[in-house]
């Protein structure tokens, strides 16, 4: 059997025959209905719904950041102070201890 | 005097929900065209309609009045048609063994003479649903739209929210996913 030539068939058919636009009896009305019945919006529901999705990332955010403080301070203790050599730098000029006698 | 669309969008926003009625009239004949391109069940299609004015009513303070308001609610049709086939797409039959009689006959008479096959047939148009309804709800959405109904890439872009080269990669996808299908159901019949 020739598929490409079925597929073009089959696709001509979908073509020729597009479906029915009928709206069923009243259709407007039952959706008038529909609104007219749905609660107003209540703004502490959106209030507290907005913080409860913020409450997940929040937490991945805070985790993240505990482990990268946790991990810094245990790599920095074993390495150099930077803070400790930056002031030595800055004021070695000023340093008596290393002035020629 | 009838209202203009403007006028009525213009109402409903300022706290009449009653103009939103002649809105619903007025273009449900289009939305459910094409909620019946995407559900068999009339239940089902009423149900997306449905829903489409439900959220047309929720995001109308969205509609900016730039584009016909027509496109902008087949923009949101169109993506609850997809939100619905990707919701059902658990229910997609797998077998073409239980063609009916007159699609049988059909395909037969394809298989025989390719040309004579006549289009116009209802057989025809029950093997295409049969078989677009086994797609995959991207697959299905992109045929629909670029195949069926003809619409230029840049078009489905814009109803759908995919990019354009997004677009041409699902078609790409899409007809290769059909022919496989195509490909069973030969299959599944004459062997």
């Amino acid at each position: 059997m020739n598929v490409a030539e079925l597929q073009k068939k089959l696709i001509a058919a979908a073509r020729v025959q597009p479906p029915d636009d009928r709206v069923p009896y009243a259709f407007e009305k039952r959706v008038m209905a529909l609104l007219a019945a749905r609660p107003g919006i209540d703004r502490w529901v959106w209030w507290t719904r907005g913080l409860w999705r913020a409450a997940v990332p929040c937490a991945v955010v805070a985790l993240l950041l505990g482990a990268w403080v946790f991990v810094n301070s245990v790599t920095s203790s074993n390495a150099t102070d930077l803070a400790q050599n930056f002031e030595n730098t800055l004021l070695a000029s000023v340093d008596p201890s290393d002035q020629v006698q | 005097m009838e209202r203009t669309e403007a006028e009525l969008i213009a109402a409903v926003l300022r706290g009449d929900p009653a103009s939103f009625e002649p809105l619903v009239q007025r273009y449900s004949p289009r939305v459910f065209a094409t909620a019946r391109r995407y559900a068999r069940r009339e239940s089902e299609v009423e149900d997306i309609a449905q829903e489409v004015w439900l959220k047309a009513f929720e995001k109308l303070h969205s509609f900016r009045g730039e584009a016909p308001f027509e496109h902008w609610l087949m923009r949101l049709t169109v993506r609850t048609c997809y939100d619905f086939l990707r919701a059902h797409q658990r229910n997609r039959e797998s077998s073409f063994s239980d063609l009916s009689g007159p699609e049988s006959d059909w395909l037969e008479g394809f298989v025989t003479q390719p040309e004579a096959a006549a289009e116009t047939a209802e057989a025809a148009k029950m093997l295409v649903t049969r078989a677009l309804e086994q797609l995959s709800p991207a697959a299905r959405l992109v045929i629909t739209l670029l195949e069926i109904e003809d619409r230029p890439v840049r078009e489905i872009a814009q109803l759908t929210g995919w990019s354009v080269p997004l677009v041409k990669v699902r078609a790409f996808r899409a007809r290769a996913e059909l022919r496989k299908i195509l490909k069973k159901m030969a299959r599944d019949k004459y062997l």
